[in-house]
């Protein structure tokens, strides 16, 4: 394993974070056991005192998260050029079977912490704390997640080796290969495009929806993680061709470059925020039909769909400028 | 009306100090009213106007405000409550050093967020009310016990509460300023404020200014 | 409904003020601080403006380098070699070199006596490096005297000092003429140190490595990308070592914040007392706390990273220089190119940033919730 300050850096956040929420989980124990709202005891002031620092301690740890998942695919880039055969992300990402679970482990865990901390916002907005014991059941189901997590990545991280040669984003995100990225890469620009924009006038306007309240969160909520996928399908099939003026270049992490503009990151934050909102919002939509609930949930979920909207929108708004002002011109070929 | 329903409120639960405060107090305090509490020190006149001003939550029994629950509640909607209802003097002023006279007042209307220009201006009118007009800058370190107590009074003040809560407001203050603090209590209860002052002091519960006196010994109530 | 905002700038608001009022409490805090970032900051900007060095100077090297091996030991190479490889599928050039090392005892130190490709120093004349001119006292017009490898005193005139912008390569570099150099060093006319090649197709240096691997069984082709990887490694595995080292010291730090975290006077407990009791809440004294260490934690990071910066990129990173570049007697005297990036940024943030944080989340959090009652006991 390359002794890099950046893999140290990962593995330490990855092991505090894993520490950190089986302390929370912990707690969230000793609260679903004894909770009882309606006692005035001084265990059930320490327990409502516990959950401030419970929700503390996984909003540090979902923030930790959600930097280290960029931190993962920066470190991946810089250590490309110590693999041979990579030159971007991908290859090193490829340099032994645990790389993409680790970054897809790390996508999830960050989808999962904005919905619990989303649970959790609406739970302590409401005057009897209806949601507790669900809300720490969900929290004691993400801590084996977490910990999967940090052993996908400790074993990808220790089990680098710049010895072996690796293949980069050319064969992998071929259509001649075999495996998802391949066949990915083999879908016809002007299907990949038309599928994306068939997800997205739904999802906008699902958004558009949910915004004026009255539970369209769950609907949202599908819609928008359907739209993910074929988002990042239509990236590697269209966008990234567009970006890098190459009708044969599909990489998606090649775009997050300097020599690109960083344009990656205007696709891809966008993309994860409106998705992670939406997905918030439909977490907490089972929960609008309880007494007392709806007036809170509605108001969440609109302000929750408000925001992936605007996001959704500059998504569009990136994909759509970079391929009109792109160099490459294939009318008559693709469309 | 605040009601109070077989409240009782211990400390160190369990524990082998463990100790009743307050016992089953039943008691309804009228609006537009000056209350006081009166009774020795540790008879929990202090513990049971933390109960009434949401600044600790009843072991036993419920608090009721005009029909809605005080008690019961968690801790993000007791200090909303506490902020919006209730203003509270307390014995040692507990007015933030290093902070100026204005900027003390200011404080418990920072989660209000309101508009900084509007809380300014409602801050120093409160100062000039009181006759503190010219010191809204001077450190607070550096008040007399007057100007100290008409500072913690605007204090109380700044979120134009309902009711208004004083532990022994009279503990430091001597004959002048006693009967001018009397004064005070008896305009704001004139202005429409119901408060409610814990003293075991002559000067304030034999004053004429109070409309009613409920006994506190060993922390129940005494018989009237 | 006030705004969420507005808020926070209030709490912030208060944070400043309570900053200001205890400026002695925090200065301590914010010097160890600043110094762990400036440090981490400096061992990272300095690593990383060499590896950019290192790229850009190997940028002019050749692609292939071919030396002749003996037993495992670098042995000369016959120029009969040379005519076969010119026929090899791929290649688009290849040339002799003539290079070696000296040994100067005057000084104690290893000079590399190279022929150049072209513009070589005319017969009897050499040009030599900074480094060497500084500590032998050579100026142009000089005469330097080596012992030849034949025992015998070899003179030779300095006719040029080679310019100070290229001294990582050449601080001890003698050139001289290849005449003069198979003299020195007694090599015979029809054999080189080594070869260099180059190959029409930068994607071919591999299938080209494997045919001379197969022609020469008894040489090793070297790639210049392979030596550009293996530098990258050493300064990145430099960088993790120290920073390995430096952890005993960011724990330091992190119990110091923890301390002072906890280390909350009377007065302050009070005053949390007071805000709780006139009406805040417990997310409220959480948040504002969580403020004043995001002020010091901002104001630490970027004056600890522009000590860091002024220290590298105009001190010459005095105080740790030796470990990173190497052992050498003769030092170059060079300066290192800014170059500032994110990953740098983001590892530096982890090291001090999240460590800091973690540390004060438990004892803001049993600062906040004490009861607010507690004022009036």
């Amino acid at each position: 394993m390359p002794v890099h300050p950046a893999i140290l850096a990962l593995i330490g956040v990855s092991l505090t974070v894993s520490a950190l929420l089986a302390l929370a989980g912990a707690f969230a124990i000793g609260v679903v056991r004894h909770w009882d709202l309606t006692s005035g005891s001084e265990r059930q002031l320490r327990l409502e005192r516990l959950t401030y620092l419970i929700a503390t301690l996984v909003a540090f740890a979902f923030v930790a998260e959600l930097i280290s998942l960029l931190l993962l695919v920066y470190t991946a880039e810089t250590l490309s050029d110590q693999f041979v055969g990579a030159m971007c992300a991908t290859g090193v990402l490829n340099a032994n079977p645990w790389g993409w679970p680790a970054l897809f482990l790390k996508i999830v865990v960050f989808f999962s912490g904005a919905a619990w901390l989303t649970l959790n916002r609406v739970d302590t907005r409401s005057r009897d704390y209806p949601l507790v014991r669900p809300k720490y059941a969900l929290l004691l189901g993400l801590v084996p997640l977490v910990w999967m997590e940090t052993g996908v990545l400790l074993r990808f991280l220790l089990n680098l080796d710049p010895a072996v040669i690796v293949s980069c984003c050319g064969a992998l995100f071929s259509p001649a290969g075999q495996g998802v990225a391949a066949e990915v890469s083999g879908i016809a620009p002007a299907w990949g495009l038309a599928l994306l924009y068939a997800a997205a006038l739904p999802t906008l306007a699902a958004a558009w929806w949910a915004r004026r309240g009255a539970g369209a969160g769950l609907p949202l909520a599908g819609l928008a993680l359907l739209h993910y996928v074929l988002a990042l399908v239509a990236v590697v099939s269209v966008i990234a061709l567009y970006v890098y003026e190459h009708p044969h270049h599909h990489c998606p992490f090649c775009v997050l470059k300097a020599g690109h503009h960083f344009i990656g990151y205007a696709l891809y934050v966008p993309l994860f925020a409106a998705t992670a909102w939406a997905l918030a919002s439909g977490v907490i939509a089972p929960w609008r039909t309880r007494p007392g609930l709806r007036a809170l949930v509605d108001a969440e979920t609109r302000r929750l769909a408000g925001r992936s909207l605007m996001a959704l929108l500059l998504f569009h708004a990136v994909a759509a400028w970079a391929m009109l002002s792109s160099g490459l011109r294939m009318a008559g070929v693709w469309w | 009306m605040i009601e109070l329903r077989g409240v009782g409120k211990v400390f160190n639960q369990g524990r082998h100090n463990q100790q009743w405060a307050v016992r089953d107090v039943s008691l309804r305090i009228e609006t537009g009213q000056l209350t006081c509490l009166r009774g020795p020190s540790g008879s929990g006149k202090t513990t049971l106007l933390a109960l009434i001003g949401c600044l600790a939550r009843p072991t036993l029994g419920r608090i009721l405000r005009d029909g809605e629950p005080l008690s019961g509640l968690p801790e993000r909607f007791m200090a909303e409550l506490r902020r919006r209802t209730f203003g509270f003097v307390f014995q040692r002023f507990n007015l933030i050093r290093g902070l100026s006279v204005l900027d003390n007042v200011m404080l418990p209307a920072y989660p209000e967020a309101p508009a900084h220009e509007e809380l300014r201006e409602r801050a120093l009118g409160l100062l000039r009310r009181f006759g503190l007009g010219n010191l809204a800058g001077q450190r607070v370190e550096w008040l007399s016990g007057g100007e100290a107590q008409r500072t913690a009074i605007c204090r109380a003040l700044i979120n134009r509460p309902a009711v208004l809560i004083a532990d022994e407001p009279t503990a430091n203050l001597d004959s002048r300023l006693s009967a001018e603090f009397m004064g005070i209590a008896a305009e704001l209860v004139a202005s429409g404020k119901t408060l409610i002052v814990s003293s075991h002091d002559p000067r304030v519960y034999e004053s004429p200014a109070v409309q009613r006196l409920v006994g506190l010994r060993d922390g129940r109530l005494e018989e009237a | 409904m006030p705004s969420a905002f507005q808020r926070q700038r209030y709490l912030i608001d208060y944070s400043l003020m309570a900053l200001g009022r205890r400026p002695g409490k925090h200065l301590g805090l914010l010097a160890v601080y600043t110094l762990i970032v400036a440090v981490l900051a400096s061992v990272m900007l300095f690593s990383e403006s060499l590896r950019g060095e290192a790229r850009l100077l190997l940028a002019g090297a050749p692609e292939v380098v071919l030396q002749r091996l003996e037993a495992g030991r670098h042995a000369l190479m016959p120029a009969s070699y040379l005519a076969r490889i010119e026929g090899l599928r791929g290649v688009s050039g290849v040339r002799g070199r003539l290079w070696g090392y000296h040994y100067d005892p005057f000084i104690g130190a290893n000079y590399t006596l190279m022929v150049p490709p072209s513009d070589a120093p005319l017969p009897g004349t050499l040009a030599i490096g900074a480094g060497l001119a500084r500590s032998r006292g050579l100026e142009v017009g000089d005469l330097l005297s080596l012992r030849a490898a034949n025992g015998e005193p070899y003179g030779l005139k300095v006719a040029a000092r080679l310019d100070t912008e290229s001294e990582l390569l050449s601080t001890d570099l003698v050139l001289l003429s290849e005449q003069d150099f198979r003299a020195f060093f007694g090599i015979p006319a029809d054999h080189y140190t080594d070869l260099v090649l180059q190959v029409r197709n930068p994607r071919e240096v591999h299938t080209v490595k494997e045919k001379l691997n197969l022609v020469f069984p008894d040489s090793r082709p070297i790639l210049r990308e392979e030596v550009l990887r293996t530098y990258d490694a050493v300064f990145g595995w430099r960088q993790g070592v120290v920073f390995v080292i430096l952890l005993g010291s960011v724990l330091a730090f992190v119990i110091l914040a923890w301390d002072k975290a906890s280390g909350l006077s009377a007065e302050e407990r009070r005053e949390i007392g007071v805000l709780k009791a006139v009406g805040w809440e417990t997310a409220d004294i959480m948040r504002m706390k969580f403020w004043e260490g995001a002020v010091i934690s901002l104001s630490a990071f970027l004056l600890g990273y522009l000590l860091a910066y002024l220290h590298v990129f105009h001190a010459g990173a005095v105080l740790f220089a030796p470990v990173l570049k190497g052992w050498a007697v003769l030092y170059p005297d060079f300066a290192p190119l800014p170059s500032v990036d994110g990953l740098q940024l983001a590892t530096l943030f982890f090291f001090t940033v999240f460590p800091y944080t973690l540390a004060t989340i438990v004892p803001i959090w049993r600062v906040a919730t004490r009861d607010p009652d507690a004022v009036m006991r």
